[in-house]
């Protein structure tokens, strides 16, 4: 516990990703394109956590994610935790969650969806219940677990 | 202003659905009238469809109004590159109600976001056709003189027919009985079982088609088993002709029974069936024309009202 918390308290601004399933880890980094980032990244893998058993954890210096940085994530892995960081101070903590509707973060899975033909935005809704995407335009739905982001 | 787009009419409530029938019927009285003097009317077929077009050029023409647009996407810039929104863009420069066939799915509903001017879904890919829902709805109503309670019965190609999906949704509110009369591979797809099971509509499976298996039926509505939706060619083969309607499969129907087909048809309905009292298939096409008058009225604004001052 005292070294997660010195991991955490090290920062002076930015974001930490944490409770990320050990095997989402690189897709996570991948997303979030830190191997662009020039500021100083920490990325843990296989820390202990009384919850998950094993987890992965990211930490990036004066980096603040977008809402739309985070839907990305909730796509591909819910319920990982977002801890926000300035002046060494916790000022937001909450879970990444999943959002009611995706625009322009998923393909849809459908050829002949206008949206795979037309410079245009994708749109699809979310089941949380059942797990599915539902394209907005061609009205074709997914798994969530099978998507592909754009 | 309000975006009066027809897309899809499948979350249609029934008061909505009941006007657009009472519309058509009044058509059906009058088809020519004067009502869209002075407008236009585009019809852009991305995709060919000889008789869809027909219709809805028919329908704007015994309304008054003037037609302009196109029936083979070859002549389109959209053969020089252009998108369908800059298409749009430039038809609602022109025209007041623009009449759409694409063979994307979702084109339409795309179409209707771009433009304030009213778009009407002619047929989306496999997705939605919602004019010939309006006049299967509409020929049923006529025949049976309402739509609650009835016994339809669907056999053919369930899996890719949108025409069966889109009437499946659309009598929702009705409390149909279904039945679903299909080989194997084009049986009715999961997710249609699934918004039957949501919404309380029964429905029955099986894949037998014979004069007793039919005889309860209100409806029948035929639909083309076609050679190419078939992965295995010795599965069409060996149901290619199980799906056919001849005359003497008529012997136990009830008396108010209708044969519907949204045409065309190849093989799937013997010609001996057209000299039937149950044949109803092309009054059901000329039904369309009311239909669709109906529905350009609808997004123009025009109201029940004014059509029958």
């Amino acid at each position: 516990m005292k070294n997660k918390d010195l991991l955490v308290a090290a920062l002076q601004n930015g974001s930490v990703i944490d409770h990320i399933p050990t095997d989402k880890l690189f897709t996570i980094v991948k997303l979030l394109e830190l191997e662009k980032c020039d500021e100083p990244v920490t990325i843990g893998n296989n820390l202990e956590s009384n919850k998950m058993g094993k987890k992965g954890l990211i930490k990036v210096s004066d980096k603040f994610f977008t809402d739309e940085d985070l839907s990305r994530l909730a796509v591909v892995c819910p319920n990982m935790r977002l801890t926000v960081i300035r002046d060494y101070e916790v000022v937001e903590k909450r879970e990444i969650v999943l959002p009611d509707t995706l625009i322009n973060l998923v393909k849809c899975a459908n050829p002949v969806c206008i949206t795979n033909n037309e410079p245009m935005k994708t749109y699809f809704e979310v089941d949380k219940l059942k797990g599915l995407v539902h394209c907005h335009y061609c009205g074709k739905t997914q798994k969530l677990g099978k998507i592909n982001l754009l | 202003m309000e975006n009066r787009s027809i897309v899809s009419i499948a979350d249609y409530s029934k008061e909505k659905i009941q006007y657009l029938l009472d519309m058509a019927q009044e058509f059906e009285r009058q088809p020519n009238r004067t009502l869209l003097h002075g407008k236009v009317v585009a019809t852009l077929f991305f995709e060919p469809s000889t008789r869809t077009r027909l219709s809805f050029e028919t329908a704007a023409n015994r309304l008054g109004a003037r037609v302009i647009g196109f029936a083979d996407p070859k002549i389109t810039s959209g053969t020089k590159g252009e998108t369908l929104k800059d298409t749009i863009k430039m038809v609602s420069n022109y025209a007041d109600v623009i009449v759409m066939r694409h063979k994307l799915e979702g084109a339409a509903l795309y179409a209707s976001e771009v433009t304030d001017v009213p778009i009407i879904n002619a047929g989306d890919g496999s997705n939605l056709h919602p004019s010939q829902t309006m006049l299967d709805l509409y020929s049923i109503y006529k025949t049976q003189g309402t739509l609650e309670n009835l016994n339809i019965y669907m056999v053919g190609d369930l899996k890719y027919g949108r025409t069966v999906h889109s009437l499946l949704m659309s009598m929702r509110p009705y409390n149909p009985t279904f039945h679903f009369i299909a080989p194997k591979e084009l049986e009715m797809p999961e997710e249609y079982k699934d918004y039957c099971k949501e919404n309380n509509i029964k429905y029955i499976e099986q894949q037998d088609f014979t004069e007793d298996t039919i005889a309860d039926a209100d409806i029948l509505y035929m639909t083309r088993v076609q050679k190419e939706r078939f992965s295995d060619l010795m599965e069409y083969e060996r149901v290619k002709d199980a799906y056919i309607l001849r005359a003497d499969m008529l012997g136990k129907c009830r008396d108010n029974m209708k044969i519907l087909h949204p045409l065309p048809r190849v093989n799937e309905i013997e010609y001996d069936v057209d000299e039937s009292k149950h044949a109803y298939y092309f009054q059901q096409a000329q039904n369309g024309l009311y239909a669709r008058e109906a529905l350009i009225c609808d997004v123009l604004g025009i109201t029940l009202d004014d059509i029958k001052k």
